[in-house]
């Protein structure tokens, strides 16, 4: 065992946590690995990078990140790394958590946070269900998927995330499956190189719950699933990313633009109002990586 | 993943994985998607019942490192050991 043979992400990863607790198949693990890998690429300066998540198993995340991280409350990830950028805004801050957290009860934060373009890089898990508490539908749950808060299949009109996210001025708005890992990794390192809030999906095998209800098989099959059910169509108009029961999974990064973050907003219009005397707060580094 | 043409030239990469047998689920993501389909899960089993990978046939590992990629549970990586271009 002459060669390297320490696992490249292991200086990114809190090891003597591992194994996680994540099932066989999940895909939660391979975001992290695709993530652990931009945050190489992208020459992020860990020193000032934190992760913040919520509650769920996507939430797990944070606590196995080598890196100053929260697990904050359920839903309040955002609000909390809301807080630590405007504190701080020379940190390159992260929200790394589970569509239920961040849509359900944490969906007001969401929205607002991208109306405000708060400078945030959301990667949001979607597992089309509550993972963590016992396979309940969540916001993203497609019509006619059977829970168990709907045994009879699910009827409400699901959240398209990449749309909610655009509708609310969010500056980059990408999705990818856990089968797009080169895709996805790209995406991250893409996003890390861009200022204001920007958001990514990841569409991701929960076997235990989701699958296994719907008698869709393993995470493997999950995986050739998107393989074969994945459109690829950057720029594509978010109002046409819903996603059905199986149905295609339209890929890709959609939003890539620019307009001005919270704190440069507030310095525009103070210097506007109070002239010299006004002192602008720190607007933080322009973008989190250099040459990218 | 040839770049050789016509004439046959000598294989440029070689790769080798290093898998750490008790962190793998044996959720098979790197068997199926290695690209020169260089794994397989071994038939024998690790401490918590689960089957991790081999390198079944070593010849066709480029070192690429998507299986490394593809894991979970950062269980496997790849790494090339040897490039033979003049
Ligand atoms: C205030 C509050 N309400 C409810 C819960 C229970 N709870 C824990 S995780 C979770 C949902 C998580 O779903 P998601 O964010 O999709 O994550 P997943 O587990 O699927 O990765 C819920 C409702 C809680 N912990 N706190
Ligand atoms: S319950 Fe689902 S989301 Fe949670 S760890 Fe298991 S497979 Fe992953
Ligand atoms: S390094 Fe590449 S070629 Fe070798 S086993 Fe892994 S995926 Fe296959
Ligand atoms: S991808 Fe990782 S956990 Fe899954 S079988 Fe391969 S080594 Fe094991």
């Amino acid at each position: 065992m002459s060669q390297v043979d320490t696992n490249p992400v292991k200086e990114y990863l809190r090891m003597d946590r591992m194994p996680s607790i994540w099932c066989p198949g999940c895909g939660i693990g391979t975001s992290v690995n695709c993530f652990a890998r931009a945050l190489t690429q992208a020459k992020v300066d860990l020193k000032k990078t934190t992760v913040v998540s919520g509650i769920g198993c996507s939430g797990r995340v944070s606590g196995y990140l080598e890196l100053d991280s929260f697990h904050t409350t359920h839903g309040r990830a955002i609000p909390f790394a809301t807080g630590l950028k405007l504190a701080n805004p020379e940190l390159n801050v992260v929200v790394y958590s589970g569509e239920g957290d961040l849509a359900a009860i944490g969906g007001n934060h969401l929205i607002h946070a991208a109306r405000r373009n708060i400078d945030l890089l959301v990667i949001c898990v979607n597992n089309f269900t509550y993972g963590m508490t016992g396979g309940q539908v969540s916001p993203t749950s497609p019509g006619g998927a059977t829970y168990s808060t709907a045994p009879y299949g699910q009827f409400e009109t699901p959240f398209n995330l990449p749309h909610l996210a655009d509708s609310c001025g969010a500056v980059y708005v990408a999705r990818w499956t856990t089968f797009h890992v080169r895709q996805l990794t790209k995406s991250i390192r893409e996003a890390f190189g861009k200022k204001g809030f920007r958001f990514i999906e990841v569409i991701s095998p929960c076997p235990t719950l989701y699958q296994r209800r719907n008698k869709l098989g393993d995470g493997l099959d999950a995986m050739k699933f998107y393989k074969e059910a994945s459109v690829l169509k950057n720029g594509a108009d978010t109002r046409e990313l819903d996603i059905g029961f199986q149905s295609p999974i339209i890929v890709g990064s959609f939003v890539n633009r620019d307009r001005p973050s919270f704190i440069e907003a507030m310095n525009k219009r103070f210097t506007s109002v109070f002239g010299e005397s006004y002192k602008p707060y720190p607007e933080g580094p322009s973008k989190a990586v250099q040459g990218c | 993943m040839s770049e050789t043409g016509g004439a046959k030239k000598p294989k440029k990469v070689q790769g080798i994985v290093h898998v750490d047998r008790e962190r793998c689920k044996g959720c098979g993501f790197c068997v199926e998607f290695c690209p020169t389909r260089a794994l397989d899960l071994d038939s024998t089993y690790n401490a918590k019942g689960y089957h991790p990978p081999v390198l079944a046939r070593p010849d066709d590992c480029n070192g690429c490192d998507l299986c490394g990629l593809y894991c979970p549970d950062f269980s496997i990586h790849g790494v090339m050991i040897k490039t033979n271009v003049a």
